[in-house]
């Protein structure tokens, strides 16, 4: 038991039973009546409800959802643009968003005009910004572009200057879009760190985005919306999991959460059509593991029920690392080994051979049956964390990471030139 | 109201910028720039004072001059423009905004302000042309002048107050934005702006009184083309029309700001 005891502080946003709703009225006018009066609105349409959430200082909070699942209702409430229709929003310091990069840049005017007007836009005096312009500048790194007109600019251009002025001044809580994915790779790579820094320093950051990596990777917690409501609030990957499996879902599907002994969750979904009976992990001689060294080689071995007259079938498998980022995943359809014409109450036992070139630590295989190369199509059943085993270093030299790539090293090395023995021919 | 005014001032970089980002697009990439500023109301100004009064020369009763009629005609314009750019633009405000309002939070009573600081840059710059002009045909009303600026505020409150209305009911009923040119266009012919009041029948001009901005163009034709103070009545009684439509709007902002990104 870990007794410092941390003070918990205060949560930099606080969300409760927020909700938005959109009201039409018989016609414009009546609205308008409706501000001094007690009319009633003819239809109400809830686009959110119930919402509650905290993020605390530092967090990183990822926001996924379909499209139309109200992610954006939401982040305009919480930067302020929209209001909402009930419950309250509670933010304790500046919210900085980056939705729009370059709303409001002006193409006849110089970078450095832009960006004093935009930053004046989010409501700051020309003494700070003159205080930040040298930054802003050296972190666009466009050179002499800096002083000249803004339609000679390339996108990318235009995109750094955005981002440099809207990351100026650090805010409280910073909304970050899949803009970030906009600009080249070293760009990116810059604004990322530049986040990261923020959140070191305290910032809360709210991430949207559909790249599973992405949330993963920069997240502390995730939060699903579904047709306005909170569906799940949780770790990424598990978040992540249950969306994946809610985006392959079709009508007749169902989607099933367990959670596992080791606290993690387990989504399943699919038609159910096909259904994995039994996965197990062996060694060469047929021996079940549970732990495996690294680089030896495992032999994965599933069952597969067939439930009904099925045209095609594809495996695939999946591993994944602690925190959820995918090692390795292929399928049937990838190895052109697609089993044809399958009729109800078939068994089907697949073995698969690798060796776990793997670093130490936990990894879980996840499962997917389903028709063509990916389980968008024809979902028969997709299980994650089908299987969990642990890698470990037991005779190999030490080395960091998820993968075993292990190399050969040679070094040469040549005495000091003497300026005497120096002859050339 | 004290509210807005707070976010006003703390975005005053943001309205300085706008304004002054507002005239050099305007001017970005000609050759001389901001000399078509001077140059657009001079061409109006001449317009009316050289070919209207050639053509027409009519001499009206207490101007000393045979440009009188142009001189009436310039000081009533140079009202009358205010009034009607700043209602003009306030109309579509919050509609032509909408991106920058759905995207960013701002306090929106920048938008109004900036509206009206770039006007009166614009006002300013007839003013000054109509002075010059004036000079060189020889009418000349300095004790008057001190008066402008004062008619130039009630012109503000009343087109702010009018224009701020119509434009946060327009966000909702978009017919008003359509509707409004049309009326304006009425309001023009019942001012004696063109014309001057005397030659409306007795039995007209009691209508025409209904008009507030009658009385504002009539001050303004007072104060430069006959040199004479403005009426104190109408002065107040403007104001406080002003006021109070200023008042209103700034109610019915408070009432419609919550569903206004809504309904953009």
């Amino acid at each position: 038991m870990n007794h410092t005891t941390k003070v918990t502080p205060k949560p930099l946003l606080e969300v409760r039973e927020l909700g938005k709703a959109y009201r039409r009225y018989r016609n414009e006018l009546m609205r308008v009546v409706s501000w001094f009066s007690t009319v009633q609105p003819q239809e109400e349409t809830w686009i959110l409800r119930n919402i509650n959430f905290d993020v605390a200082q530092g967090e990183a909070v990822g926001i996924v959802g379909q499209n139309g699942a109200g992610k954006s209702t939401l982040l305009k409430m919480i930067t302020g643009t929209l209001r909402p229709s009930e419950g309250y929003i509670r933010t304790h310091g500046r919210v900085a968003a980056i939705l729009e990069l370059g709303m409001g840049f002006n193409g006849e005017l110089t970078g450095r005009q832009n960006v004093l007007h935009s930053a004046g836009l989010m409501g700051f005096t020309h003494a700070q910004v003159d205080a930040a312009m040298d930054d802003i500048e050296a972190f666009a790194e466009i050179g002499e572009y800096f002083d000249q007109s803004m339609r000679v600019y390339s996108s990318g251009m235009q995109m750094r200057v955005a981002f440099s002025v809207a990351t100026a001044f650090r805010p409280e809580i910073l909304i970050v879009d899949e803009a970030l994915s906009v600009g080249d790779a070293y760009f990116q790579h810059k604004s990322f760190d530049r986040i990261r820094e923020f959140q070191r320093q305290g910032t809360s950051l709210l991430i949207v985005s559909h790249d599973k990596a992405a949330i993963q990777s920069l997240c502390d917690r995730a939060i699903l919306l579904e047709q306005g409501r909170v569906l799940q609030d949780g770790m990424p990957q598990d978040i992540m999991d249950y969306y994946n499996a809610i985006i392959a879902k079709k009508e007749n599907d169902k989607v099933e959460i367990t959670p596992l002994d080791s606290g993690q969750i387990q989504t399943r979904s699919g038609s159910g059509e096909a259904s994995i009976t039994q996965v197990s992990l062996h060694a060469t001689n047929g021996n079940p593991l549970d732990v495996v060294d690294v680089g030896q080689e495992v032999e994965l071995r599933i069952t597969v029920a067939v439930c009904a007259d099925l045209p095609e079938l594809v495996i695939g498998y999946k591993l994944k690392d602690r925190v959820g980022q995918d090692v390795f995943g292929t399928n049937t359809w990838h190895t052109h080994q697609v089993e044809q014409q399958l009729s109800a109450g078939e068994t089907l036992t697949y073995r698969m051979r690798f060796n776990a070139n793997l670093g130490p630590g936990s990894y879980s295989v996840s499962l997917s049956l389903h028709s063509s190369d990916t389980h968008l199509t024809h979902n028969y059943q997709w299980v994650d964390h089908a299987l969990v085993f642990q890698m470990v270093n037991m005779e190999k030299d030490f080395f960091l990471g998820s993968s075993w790539i292990m190399p050969t090293i040679e070094c040469e090395r040549q005495a000091a030139i003497s300026s005497e023995s120096n002859e050339s021919v | 109201m004290l509210e807005s005014l707070k976010g006003a001032w703390r975005y005053r970089q943001f309205i300085a910028t706008s304004i002054r980002h507002e005239l050099v697009t305007r001017f970005a990439r000609s050759r001389i720039g901001g000399a078509w500023m001077i140059i657009h109301p001079l061409s109006m100004v001449l317009i009316y004072a050289l070919i209207l009064s050639a053509v027409l020369s009519a001499k009206l009763p207490g101007i000393e001059s045979q440009y009188a009629y142009a001189i009436y005609l310039t000081a009533g314009m140079l009202g009358w423009s205010l009034f009607s750019e700043i209602l003009n633009r306030c109309l579509g405000v919050f509609i032509e905004n909408a991106n920058l309002m759905k995207k960013l939070v701002f306090p929106k009573i920048a938008l109004p302000v900036i509206i009206t600081g770039s006007c009166l840059i614009n006002n300013l710059a007839l003013f000054v042309v109509i002075l010059v002009v004036f000079a060189v045909l020889g009418h000349f009303t300095p004790s008057t002048l001190l008066w402008v600026p004062v008619l130039t505020g009630i012109t503000v409150l009343l087109a702010l107050g009018l224009g701020l209305m119509l434009g946060i009911l327009n966000v909702f009923i978009r017919d008003i934005g359509q509707l409004m040119p049309i009326v304006l266009q009425f309001l023009f012919w019942f001012t004696p702006v063109v014309y001057p009041a005397e030659i409306v029948p007795p039995s007209l001009q009691a209508v025409l009184a209904f008009n507030p901005l009658f009385h504002l163009v009539g001050a303004y034709h007072n104060v430069l083309a006959y040199g004479q103070a403005p009426s104190l009545i109408a002065l107040v009684g403007l104001t406080v029309l002003g006021a109070g439509l200023v008042f209103v709007s700034a109610l019915l902002f408070r009432k419609a700001s919550p569903e206004m990104v809504d309904a953009l």
